[in-house]
């Protein structure tokens, strides 16, 4: 008899993906989690948060980005790592479901989400695979400690490294799929690199998957491509300014909760996320579709923070921004926060201080602290060598970090000067370094 | 608003020198697993529980020169060490917030090696197995390491004294 965990379709189903053309699905376990109720959720999650307030196409789903990572690690160990000695075909099924099921714990706006509440993603993640789910209930039938094991390799604590390495490591499928993805959804011409190259190239090795030297200029681009994708799109400032609003409307929310607030649309979904007291049901029933729906709806609250914050995140008045050193301008920053309370506009929701940052490549050596598994290079004398010793590029930008520091503000009411003029001039001053 | 960063500086400034990035990274996860309140999301990494926010912190901190980092060859590898600059103690006179027992918890961390507070942090991480699963886990990521029966015991004895002095 056929065993749960290698029962195929009776035919290959396949999903048109933009991306990869075609994701071949023949294994019944894959099938019957994609049909999962806690998998299909992530339709309802966006991929990119807010970023399609900049990015008019970024609507695409956690669920779309799910499947494509899947289907890299498919092609990785169906088509290329099938029959090495070095890899262990027993690890298959439990490699293609981490793919599928690696971004199953995220929330709505997860970023903003888990800032307020205090909430870990992976912690979700892990709780659906090994809870009362129906993805946990289909796991276990391969084996009683199988969704075990794919929490482990989720979670990086698999005995397998090299497994790991496939959806954890600074060249995985996660991120080859995500580029490629965000980069066709949100039109840009950055984010593109020959991914079918670098799969050619890939070989298992003990603990990690290396690239034959052959392929290092497919790696080039495609960290090169990450760089710019970081930049253009993900830490684009006013996506961030976005987010900000979001943040900062949910804790408007939370702090009007605590303090025994009367809303005029109860937040029934987020009650047990505000006192804590929520369990794993109540983050499975959350989606953006409930966020929005409690943001349109909170633009009639009679506070007017709370309202205000919310109509500015769904009809996008998003935060002014400048640039901010905060290590010289840490004391503006104080004098920035009392002259927002006499003019009557709250810093802790209007003056909002935001960094982001990247390091493209991180390289390590042995006996060095860092803690970046680093892209090795197959010599063709059978030796590793690390990525930065052979590329200029790559050693050009290795362990290099770029920090942008923002302050966000509402400049629409500091330039209404219909109340507290002065004040506001002076915030407007010290902001724009304007006489 | 920058509260968080404020923290580090504090901590730091609290153990008055932290030798090792990697230490440094497991006596701000451990302090907050004593329930010390920092919110630098942790992961397992290569090492354990590993945060890249406390990296990006640290790092920022450096450059706005709040933190002085010394970086020492060791020959096969380099050893940095953090310490408070005197930019850094304006700094945090500036903010509010002080943690009662937090200098203790620091103190006694400090005292320890890199390697123990490794073995420490990943039998935290793995806090919500039983003990027996918490060793077998520790033996899977940590193979290599070569724990033995005698550190793992040190190891759990250290995490209930320092329980114990915080709750104290």
């Amino acid at each position: 008899m056929v065993s749960y965990a290698t029962q195929k379709l009776a035919e290959e189903k396949v999903f048109k993906d933009p991306v990869h053309r075609y994701i071949h699905v023949r294994d019944q376990v894959i099938w019957d989690l994609i049909g999962a109720r806690e998998f299909q959720r992530l339709r309802r999650i966006k991929q990119l948060g807010t970023t399609y307030l900049v990015f008019h196409g970024a609507e695409h789903s956690r669920f779309n980005h799910s499947l494509g990572v899947y289907e890299v690690v498919r092609r990785i160990i169906d088509d290329i790592f099938t029959g090495r000695p070095e890899w262990d075909e027993s690890e298959r099924l439990v490699v293609l479901c981490a793919a599928l099921l690696h971004d199953l714990g995220h929330g709505p706006f997860s970023h903003s989400f888990e800032h307020v509440f205090d909430l870990d993603h992976e912690k979700f993640t892990q709780a659906i695979l090994l809870g009362d789910t129906e993805v946990n209930a289909i796991l276990k039938r391969v084996a009683p400690e199988f969704p075990q094991h794919v929490s482990d390799v989720i979670a990086k604590t698999y005995g397998n490294k090299q497994a790991v390495s496939l959806i954890s490591s600074q060249i995985d499928a996660d991120r080859m799929d995500y580029l490629q993805r965000d980069a066709y959804f949100t039109g840009v011409s950055y984010g593109h690199f020959d991914m079918e190259r670098i799969l050619r190239v890939m070989r298992p090795r003990e603990d990690q998957v290396v690239i034959k030297q052959s392929g290092m200029h497919a790696v080039e681009d495609y960290i090169m491509s990450r760089y710019q994708m970081y930049w253009q799109v993900y830490f684009h400032p006013v996506s961030r300014s976005a987010e900000v609003i979001l943040t900062k409307a949910l804790h408007r929310a939370k702090e009007l909760s605590e303090n025994g607030y009367k809303f005029a649309y109860e937040p029934r979904h987020f009650k047990t996320f505000f006192d804590r007291t929520f369990s794993l049901a109540d983050y499975i029933a959350l989606d953006e579709g409930i966020v929005m729906t409690y943001f349109q709806e909170w633009v009639h609250e009679e506070d007017e923070i709370l309202a205000d914050l919310c109509d500015r995140f769904v009809n996008r008045r998003l935060f002014q921004y400048i640039e901010f050193d905060p290590a010289k301008d840490y004391r503006k920053l104080s004098e920035l926060e009392q002259l927002f309370k006499k003019a009557g506009i709250n810093p802790a929701y209007y003056l909002v201080f935001d960094s982001s940052s990247d390091l493209p490549y991180d390289f390590y050596r042995p006996g060095e602290e860092g803690e970046r598994v680093p892209i090795h290079l197959l010599m063709p004398n059978d030796e590793l060598r690390e990525l930065s010793r052979s590329s200029e590029i790559v050693e050009a930008i290795s362990g290099k970090r770029r920090t942008d520091h923002k302050l966000y503000f509402p400049e629409d009411l500091l330039k209404d000067d219909t109340k507290k003029k002065a004040v506001k001039k002076q915030i407007l001053q010290l902001l724009y370094g304007q006489a | 608003m920058l509260e968080e960063h404020a923290k580090i500086v504090q901590f730091i400034t609290l153990a008055g020198e932290v030798t090792g990035r990697k230490k440094l990274q497991k006596m701000v996860y451990i302090a907050k697993k004593m329930n010390f309140p920092f919110q630098e999301k942790y992961q397992f990494h290569m090492y354990g529980p590993y945060s890249e926010e406390l990296t990006l912190r640290v790092e920022e901190l450096c450059n706005m020169a709040f933190l002085s980092e010394k970086k020492e060859d060791k020959g096969s590898y380099v050893q940095y060490t953090y310490s408070c600059t005197e930019e850094g103690s304006q700094f945090l006179s500036t903010m509010e917030g002080n943690h009662p027992k937090l200098d203790l918890c620091i103190e006694r961390l400090n005292n320890k090696s890199s390697r123990f507070l490794e073995m420490v942090s990943t039998l935290l991480y793995f806090d919500h197995l039983e003990r027996a699963e918490q060793v077998e886990k520790l033996h899977v990521v940590k193979g290599k390491l070569n724990f033995t029966e005698t550190e793992i015991e040190e190891a759990f004895a250290f995490i209930k004294d320092l329980q114990l002095c915080i709750q104290a």
